[in-house]
């Protein structure tokens, strides 16, 4: 017996062509002189999946129709050299069709047999998306309506190196040999009658004349010779919490907040509101404070509104929410719009507020400034929070403006701007 | 650890701090499918991880991270609701293969696609029924900034041993919000160290006591066999009905987890209380400003917060047996905890602070203990 074999006894039913396809995988790997150790065999399910208790090699049962993409896993992590064989049906190969493209394009390197006896043959025999156009199946007595998945095709146009159909008829192994020595993605999909289902509702097919009268050409499809998917050589990666990455904060100023204060900045997408935001908690940090900060904007961050949430505190915050805030921020129109119930339920507090915007029904102070005209829709939200730590002296002006300085902003805002607050 | 460099205060998220957190425990491949609120962890995750692959779907990603675990490597992937639900099937391959990974499971709101950008903790009962069969996936829960650090590495090492997949819980509110944070808190983190089958025997996959995880072996080895199988099996791997070696098999999976799964809680109990409230996740927060403020109240309350929520840890049942109240506060509107400690009848003990599209507020729960 092969040493590729524990049992021959295969599990399938006489005159099934999965008998054939698991004597020409050994007959290939006996000739490719390769180690059983070195291959690993991953099956789907399907009648063809309950080989792997015959074979020596790995074996890996999976799910229907993914065997694709753990086998596609399994390569990912092996080093060069093993050989990652992967047997799926037409059901398997439909279901995770995205599988075989993604394998395909990444050009990972292994081989999919794919045992094509176009209808579900564990199941009673139903039309897979790989049963052609006239073939009958218990669910469609008078013949399939529709055309199959050229598989080869698709792979192909995918990107696989290697692509081939043939009928599995007689010895095949060359032909698998061929794929299994492919340097990267291989496909070989072997056309089979199911005795059981296939025959039984199409009594006059024989497979040669099968595959010519509906449409399954057999041939080899070659792709062009491209990079095989390979993990790159570990490199170590920086620790995220380098100082250069997460910029740290020294404590050096003062406050005299005691308490908490809870502040909503609201602008909108590309005006920097978020980044505005986060100065000013670290410019609280800086002054003593522990601070939290979030956003909130809607899945299209490109437009609408973005509102920023600040938390500064003497003591830690443990939590984080606002249902009530003590200070609103309003830069723009969404800004305003995605802010305005709490506005109007504010009944002390302050909110400072474009002078674009009517003055919404409030019962917290309002303070109006020409945020947008004065530094313009970019600077907006950053020249406002400046101008609510000059105006409130929550924390020390300059500690904010240290803070801009020293960020990313400060590059760009111009220093006309921050010299209004420097001289306040 | 020590501080790197001498500013050692800083404003951050707690993505950053699970993405370092699973690295340095020896997580080292990330299988990323983008999907708001869990994107932060795969974007730290690529700078950091030594190997990252992005998938094409939620499916690819959780069988490629079952092949790349059954080679020996340790993977993470985060997600949120639809990409779980989608990765369902595979989670129960890989629990039945038995193949250690750890899953990210960043809550929002829900039912469907729900509101991506609203946290929520919507999820518990989802987690809690993973597996056909009720079989517990060890669960861990984040419930402050601390735990980004802590949690990643017990929830990796529980996936080696008890070679299991692994969800930590979070939320959208805890791997977005930045935080002022001091770097210095941040403790150690050993590495875990892989240990192989090294028998001379021929290796048999599931061969292991009655609530033990079996030695591991990696799909290629070169000297033993390897079979790994998603459907019920026996010692050797192999494919069986029902026979009584199979479902001995099978009946393992359950009571490893039960027996093994570390029960971390946090309990402050106050001297005379007779209200306990019970939190986990993003919830907890609220829970202690809330203790607090009854504090100043003069109401003495105690305070449970769940870190092991699957399999829920007898302690659990111990402690809730001592209070007449107990308040739950979960941020969703279900009390999904709640049921799963004291099922779905209502009972007259049992108060729920909860809600949906915002987070509890620590008034709501103070309000449920007084009630």
């Amino acid at each position: 017996m092969s040493d590729f074999l524990i049992t021959p006894d295969f599990p399938y039913c006489k005159g099934c062509g999965h008998h054939l396809v698991a004597r020409n995988t050994v007959r290939a790997l006996e000739t490719l002189e390769r180690d059983p150790y070195d291959v690993v065999l991953v099956t789907d399910i399907g009648c063809h999946g309950i080989v792997d208790r015959n074979f020596a090699t790995h074996t890996i049962h999976g799910l229907h129709g993914r065997s694709v993409a753990l086998g596609s896993g399994i390569t990912m992590g092996l080093q060069e050299g093993k050989e990652v064989i992967v047997f799926i049906g037409d059901g398997g190969a439909t279901i995770g069709l995205q599988h075989l493209l993604e394998a395909a394009r990444l050009n990972l390197d292994l081989t999919v047999v794919v045992h094509n006896n176009m209808l579900y043959g564990m199941t009673g025999g139903q039309p897979s998306g790989l049963t052609p156009c006239g073939f009958r199946t218990v669910i469609t007595t008078e013949g399939s309506p529709y055309p199959h998945h050229n598989l080869c095709q698709l792979v192909h146009d995918a990107g696989a190196p290697y692509a081939r159909r043939l009928l599995g008829r007689g010895d095949f192994s060359s032909e698998l040999q061929e794929a299994f020595d492919v340097d990267g993605f291989a496909l070989v999909e072997v056309l089979e009658l199911c005795p059981s289902h296939g025959l039984k509702m199409n009594p006059e097919l024989r497979l040669r004349e099968m595959a010519e009268g509906l449409g399954y050409e057999t041939g080899v499809w070659r792709g062009q010779d491209r990079r095989v998917f390979r993990l790159e050589p570990e490199e170590s990666c920086p620790s995220l919490l380098t100082p250069d990455r997460i910029g740290g904060t020294d404590v050096r100023f003062s406050t005299s907040l005691q308490g908490r204060l809870s502040l909503v900045l609201g602008g909108s997408a590309g005006e920097g509101a978020q980044r505005a935001a986060e100065l000013f908690a670290k410019a609280a940090m800086a002054s003593g404070l522990h601070a939290t900060k979030k956003g909130s904007y809607p899945v299209t961050v490109g437009v609408g509104f973005s509102t920023a949430e600040v938390i500064v505190s003497r003591d830690p915050i443990l939590y984080h929410g606002i249902p009530h805030c003590d200070v609103a921020v309003i830069t723009s129109r969404d800004g305003l719009e995605h802010n305005r119930e709490r506005i109007e339920a504010m009944n002390q507090g302050t909110v400072w507020l474009d002078k674009s915007l009517e003055i919404p029904e409030t019962g917290a102070d309002v303070r109006v400034h020409d945020f947008r005209g004065h530094a313009g829709p970019r600077n907006a939200a950053i020249y406002s929070l400046l101008t609510f730590v000059g105006e409130s002296g929550m924390i020390p002006t300059q500690a904010l403006l240290t803070t801009v300085k020293e960020s990313s902003i400060g590059e760009y805002l111009p220093d006309t701007l921050l010299k209004e607050f420097e001289q306040s | 650890m020590e501080a790197e460099g001498q500013r050692s205060l800083a404003l951050l998220d707690g993505s950053r701090l699970i993405a370092e957190s699973c690295v340095r425990a020896g997580a080292d491949a990330y299988v990323g499918y983008p999907i708001t609120p869990a994107s932060l962890v795969y974007s730290y995750a690529s700078q950091r991880f030594p190997v990252i692959l992005p998938a094409p779907d939620e499916i690819t990603a959780l069988q490629w991270m079952a092949g790349l675990a059954s080679t020996g490597r340790l993977p993470v992937t985060a997600t949120s609701f639809p990409g779980l639900a989608l990765m369902v099937e595979s989670i129960n391959m890989a629990y039945m293969m038995e193949l250690p990974m750890l899953i990210v499971l960043v809550q929002r709101l829900g039912p469907s696609t729900g509101t991506a950008t609203a946290g929520a903790q919507d999820d518990l009962r989802f987690v809690h029924g993973l597996i056909s069969g009720g079989y517990p996936v060890p669960t861990f829960c984040i419930g402050e900034i601390e735990d980004c650090w802590s949690l990643p590495p017990v929830a990796l090492r529980t996936a080696v041993e008890l070679r299991t997949p692994v969800v930590l819980l979070t939320s959208k509110e805890m791997v977005m919000t930045e935080r002022s944070f001091e770097l210095g808190k941040l403790g150690d983190i050993q590495r875990i160290e892989r240990e192989y089958y090294e028998g001379a025997e021929p290796y048999r996959p599931y061969a292991a006591d009655d609530a033990e995880a079996p030695r591991f072996l990696p799909v290629g080895d070169e000297g033993h066999q390897v079979r790994l199988t998603a459907s019920t099996h026996d010692r050797l791997g192999i494919l069986r009905h029902s026979t009584d070696e199979a479902l001995a098999n099978t009946r393992r999976l359950s009571a490893k987890v039960k027996a093994k799964t570390p029960a971390l809680y946090d309990l402050e109990e106050k001297e005379g209380a007779k209200v306990l409230i019970v939190t986990y996740g993003i919830t907890a927060g609220a829970a202690r400003e809330a203790i607090q403020m009854l504090s100043e109240a003069g109401i003495a309350a105690s305070l449970l917060v769940a870190r092991t929520l699957v399999p829920i840890p007898d302690a659990y049942f111990t402690i809730l047996e001592r209070y007449p109240r107990v308040v739950f506060a979960e941020e969703n509107l279900q009390g999904q905890f709640a049921s799963m400690l004291f099922g779905e009848r209502q009972r007259e003990q049992v108060r729920i602070a909860g809600g949906i599209g915002h987070m509890v507020t620590p008034e709501q729960i103070a309000e449920e203990v007084s009630a």
